[in-house]
């Protein structure tokens, strides 16, 4: 029963947080109600008794929002990024086609007959989960890793402002094409 | 609290991510819609786990969207970085060269 009050409010404020994103006027704003969004469905998966992706939604997501808010003040400066503001483009065709994917959706979830099963906490379960993550579903884990990697990697070749074909040329050879000569014998 | 419920909440969560993915012209409130979007995923998931198959394949599968995210935020951020000191802007505006 409480669990299922928490659900219901944590529901409430997901949908009303993440409405409230594109709602308000400041992007400072709607940094913190997609962070409270965010919050508010990690504790909805821990009121599912899953406690790891409960905890690690909520972990990620408040320390993601800062590095949002962080990025967002230096790309567009102080003032836009705290002062209301509307920087928007094809509201009715955004609405119609949310609406549409909405009612879509929503009737498919109403529609088809779901198995009616009563719920039950699973002893262990974030042991079972590491198991896994450590055993039979390592190839998962084996494939993420170097996905996470590349990212980091495709990640700094984008943001970097010079890389080595800028320096050294397409062929990447001869003397490098600096502004400053840099090392020790300049 | 049901699964026909539970989904419907992260249908609309999706939803509102939608339309903000779609309306929205600067880059990093675009990612904010498509991070909603990716929320709703993670409660549908969880919810899925919960009422219809408590088995830990759902949880790993979890594991991955939640991975999913992150990289879409890291690569979102460098994107974001590369427009803004190529066209000091950061709006999706001023990419469309993107489309062809």
């Amino acid at each position: 029963m409480i669990a299922s009050v928490l659900f219901w409010i944590s529901a409430l404020v997901a949908v009303v947080a993440g409405a409230l994103v594109f709602k308000v006027d400041s992007m400072a704003r709607a940094t913190y109600a997609l962070a409270l969004s965010f919050i508010a469905v990690g504790v909805a998966v821990l009121t599912m008794r899953q406690d790891f992706v409960g905890i690690i939604v909520i972990l990620m997501m408040v320390m993601e929002m800062a590095i949002m808010a962080v990025f967002m003040i230096s790309y567009m400066g102080m003032n836009p990024a705290l002062m209301p503001m509307d920087m928007t483009h094809a509201k009715r065709p955004a609405a119609a086609i949310a609406t549409i994917v909405f009612v879509g959706l929503g009737a498919a979830v109403l529609l088809i007959p779901w198995p009616v099963i009563d719920p039950q906490p699973v002893e262990g379960l974030t042991e079972q989960l590491g198991e896994a993550m450590m055993g039979s579903k390592m190839l998962v884990m084996l494939t993420v890793s170097p996905v996470l990697f590349a990212t980091i990697v495709a990640s700094v070749v984008l943001a970097s402002p010079r890389g080595r074909y800028d320096r050294y040329g397409d062929r990447l050879r001869g003397p490098a094409h600096d502004p400053e000569p840099g090392g020790l014998g300049r | 609290m049901t699964l026909q419920l539970v989904l419907l909440v992260a249908v609309a969560l999706f939803s509102i991510g939608l339309y903000g993915a779609i309306s929205q012209q600067v880059v990093v409130m675009v990612m904010m819609g498509i991070e909603l979007m990716v929320n709703a995923v993670i409660l549908a998931a969880a919810a899925l786990w919960w009422f219809l198959t408590p088995v830990v394949d759902i949880q790993v599968l979890l594991m991955v969207v939640i991975a999913a995210m992150t990289v879409e935020m890291a690569v979102g951020f460098g994107v974001a970085t590369l427009i803004h000191r190529a066209r000091r802007s950061d709006m999706t505006d001023d990419a469309t060269e993107l489309q062809q």
